[in-house]
């Protein structure tokens, strides 16, 4: 099959959708789209069922402080047979951080979210087990969080005048 | 003649039919060279510890050639990797399992002292929860380096009284870590 | 102990026995758990749990330059460092806009082949002690240390290799290392076809492999699997087919396709996988003899470290040694996502950079980890020791798994 096309795909959704999202460009050739958590599953089963984009490349989530709406939820989509990736956002307020689950169109969108979860907090509605993944069972913060540090705070035997400070 | 080296004997006295050595001596000597490893390996130090084990470095020759996987039955703990403070319940519940004698070494600068994860998620340096012989460093350390391990527990286990777990000194040692 | 979320099983009545497959155990080649519910020998339900090597990579590289992520980058997929090194080194180049001169390509493509076929060793000589065949593992693990010196000889390190750098390599390959990789061309071909003749016609190794764990296409592609164990169950998804980096469009390789994706399938696949990439690196040898040999990186004088040399009698030099490694470089603040195939699958790296020396978030798109969540739902109804294999034939790589 031809490789699709960028315009295409766009033209593809715009047809298929209306103006559930905006076009936010082609950072490096991957066109990237933003819309909102109301039409994030619409978007996602549309580009799944309709437009052959059966491959779910990654959920991940990005953490803007400075921004109004602070957090953006991230997925990669990949058209296996017309060779075209698709980037989607969505952007989550700190105070509402709830986004539908992706669950019921890839399976493979479990971990991913819980991954997402356990670093940042976004919780998904409807999924099966949300719990932590990476870090320990017992931990309350978020901490990929940009507020978080990086070091274990509770270190006593780290001498601060040996690390410049 | 082949050139096949043997242990040598502790110093003894030995006559016709007998030789008679100090019991640590000979029981250090035979500890030594049939230690049962623990490969408690979780990550790249792992890696280098199976090329350790394979036949151009070769571990067997120094007498670990069995490796236990069960602590019950091992006698030398190695530590191979970073542990996370997620794994560090199991690795404290894992030496708290394997019966005396036990050694530990540290192999890795994760297992040192953290390495280069200086985060919020890794145990800097198993010696925060277990006591630790021998700290092989490297990132991951060269097998002639896990070798160089070996061998200095090999001598901890040669020069070590009989029973080094009636020693008050190892008492305290695992006092401190909250062992029993 | 921690306490466990899924462990409920107090219920002395019960029929079915919990078996924790715990961090710490013999045939998971990692750290991560599994605690299954067993029917007698059968397999009713199992959670994974994984985590007990996180070492907050992503957060890390938010606070280091991009030269020193590739470190990092090295202890993903330890098994092999450098095609984890490389794609980042190609997600900034990405960034950055470089374009490297071809004889550096080649010469990436015959460390990244490299490194695949010393993964696909790891991995298929583990089936095979999982199998309890001890002797293929040992014999190919001899030939892992082959690859070992090569890399040695290019950049000093035989594991974490932290090989190349941004815009191309540190050092030109000497003689010695292209001497090396002619002898391992040589040397390994009759040794992996020793290896399959020990395996792939072998009545015990056929009898547990064969139909074991099998895998639809349309499941292994509902859960994001790629990769060999994608390959295996029929899709023909190679990132270096269809997105060629680093040259790849130049390389004359098939991409294997198993039938059903079942253990055996995932086995021959990663063995013609090590085939193809021993064709790709007698092509790129023979493709660097025709290109001018004292090429090995970029000419990026504002992201790639002049010579020592350089810096102590040239002011030029000087200023930029100085303003790459104080940070005073300007980088687009865009973010991009690139992807190479790693030796478990898709290895992808997100980046979203503000600017400045560090990346504002670096996101790892790990294969094993997603590869690794069918696992659980995979193993429901299968024996225990067909679940062994199954995990095996995975190849998850505890760094890769946790990040």
């Amino acid at each position: 099959m031809a490789k699709v096309s960028n315009e295409e795909l766009l033209q593809q959704l715009t047809a298929k959708l209306g103006d559930v999202f905006t076009n936010e460009g082609e950072p490096f050739g991957l066109l990237t789209i933003e819309t909102c958590r109301d039409n994030i599953i619409q978007l996602l089963t549309v580009l799944k069922n309709d437009l052959n984009f059966i491959h779910l490349t990654d959920i991940t989530a990005v953490h803007y402080p400075e921004k109004e709406k602070q957090f953006a939820v991230v997925y990669h989509v990949h058209d296996l047979a017309g060779g075209v990736r698709i980037r989607v956002k969505v952007a989550l307020a700190t105070e509402d951080v709830h986004i539908p689950t992706a669950v019921n169109i890839w399976d493979g969108a479990n971990w991913m979210e819980r991954e997402t979860y356990d670093y940042f907090g976004i919780l998904f509605d409807g999924h099966p087990d949300l719990r932590r993944i990476l870090n320990v069972d017992d931990m309350t913060a978020f901490p990929m969080r940009k507020e978080y540090p990086l070091e274990d705070p509770n270190r006593i035997d780290k001498k601060d005048y040996f690390f410049g400070r | 003649m082949s050139d096949i080296q043997i242990v040598e004997a502790p110093p003894g006295v030995e006559g016709s039919g007998f030789f008679a050595t100090r019991l640590d001596q000979a029981v250090g000597l035979a500890r030594s060279y049939s230690l049962w490893p623990l490969p408690f390996a979780t990550s790249c130090c792992g890696i280098e510890f199976m090329a350790t084990m394979g036949s151009h470095y070769d571990l067997s020759r120094f007498g670990a050639e069995r490796l236990s996987f069960s602590p019950r039955q091992a006698d030398l703990l190695m530590v191979m990797g970073t542990i996370a403070k997620k794994m560090a319940p199991v690795l404290r519940q894992v030496y708290l399992q394997m019966a005396e004698p036990r050694w530990v070494m540290a192999v890795g600068a994760c297992a040192s002292s953290g390495g280069i994860f200086d985060t919020y998620s890794v145990l800097q340096g198993i010696d925060e929860i277990i006591p630790v012989d021998v700290y092989v460093p490297g990132c991951p350390p060269r097998p002639e380096a896990i070798i160089d391990g070996f061998m200095n527990i090999q001598k901890l286990v040669q020069t070590e009284s009989g029973r080094r777990r009636d020693d008050p000194s190892y008492r305290d040692l695992l006092a401190k870590y909250g062992i029993q | 102990m921690q306490n466990h979320p899924v462990f409920t099983d107090n219920d002395p009545q019960n029929e079915t026995s919990t078996l924790n497959l715990g961090p710490t155990h013999p045939a998971t080649h990692g750290v991560f758990q599994n605690v299954l519910e067993l029917d007698g020998e059968r397999i009713v339900s199992g959670v994974s749990t994984i985590g007990y090597i996180h070492r907050a990579f992503e957060k890390i590289a938010e606070h280091r330059p991009f030269y020193q992520i590739t470190p990092l980058t090295d202890r993903l997929n330890y098994c092999s460092s450098p095609i984890n090194n490389m794609g980042w080194h190609m997600t900034v180049e990405k960034l950055l806009g470089i374009q490297l001169p071809k004889r550096v390509d080649y010469l990436r493509v015959i460390i990244m082949e490299l490194a695949r076929i010393s993964d696909h060793i790891v991995c298929n000589g583990v089936l095979g002690v999982d199998t309890g065949a001890f002797t293929g593992f040992l014999y190919m693990m001899q030939w892992r240390e082959h690859i070992y010196e090569i890399y040695e000889e290019i950049c000093g390190s035989r594991l974490t290799t932290n090989i190349g750098r941004i815009g191309g390599f540190e050092r030109n390959f000497n003689d010695i290392a292209f001497a090396k990789i002619k002898s391992f061309l040589t040397g390994f071909p009759p040794v992996l076809k020793e290896f399959e003749a020990l395996f792939t016609r072998n009545r015990i190794f056929v009898d547990r492999t064969k139909d074991v764990a099998a895998v639809t296409a349309e499941d292994a592609l509902s859960y994001s699997w790629s990769g060999p164990l994608l390959r295996a169950a029929g899709v023909d998804y190679d990132v270096r087919a269809q997105e060629p980096y680093s040259s790849y469009q130049d390389f004359d390789f098939e991409v294997p396709v198993g039938s059903n994706g079942d253990v055996y399938n995932r086995f021959l696949v990663r063995n013609e996988e090590m085939w193809q990439s021993l064709r790709m690196i007698q092509q790129a040898m023979d493709m660097i003899a025709k290109e001018d040999s004292s090429i090995f990186h970029a000419n990026v004088p504002e992201f790639y470290l002049p010579p020592k040399e350089e810096v102590y009698n040239n002011m030029e030099a000087l200023i930029y040694h100085f303003k790459i490694v104080m940070g005073e470089i300007d980088t687009p603040t865009t973010e991009v996502y690139h992807s190479v195939e790693g030796a478990n699958g898709e290895l992808g790296f997100y980046l979203v950079n503000d600017g400045g020396r560090s990346p504002y978030r670096l996101h790892f798109r790990r294969p094993s980890f997603i590869n690794y969540q069918m696992y659980a739902p995979m193993s429901r109804g299968m024996l225990l020791s067909d679940a062994i294999i199954n995990m095996s034939s995975l190849n998850v790589i505890a760094g890769e798994l946790d990040a």
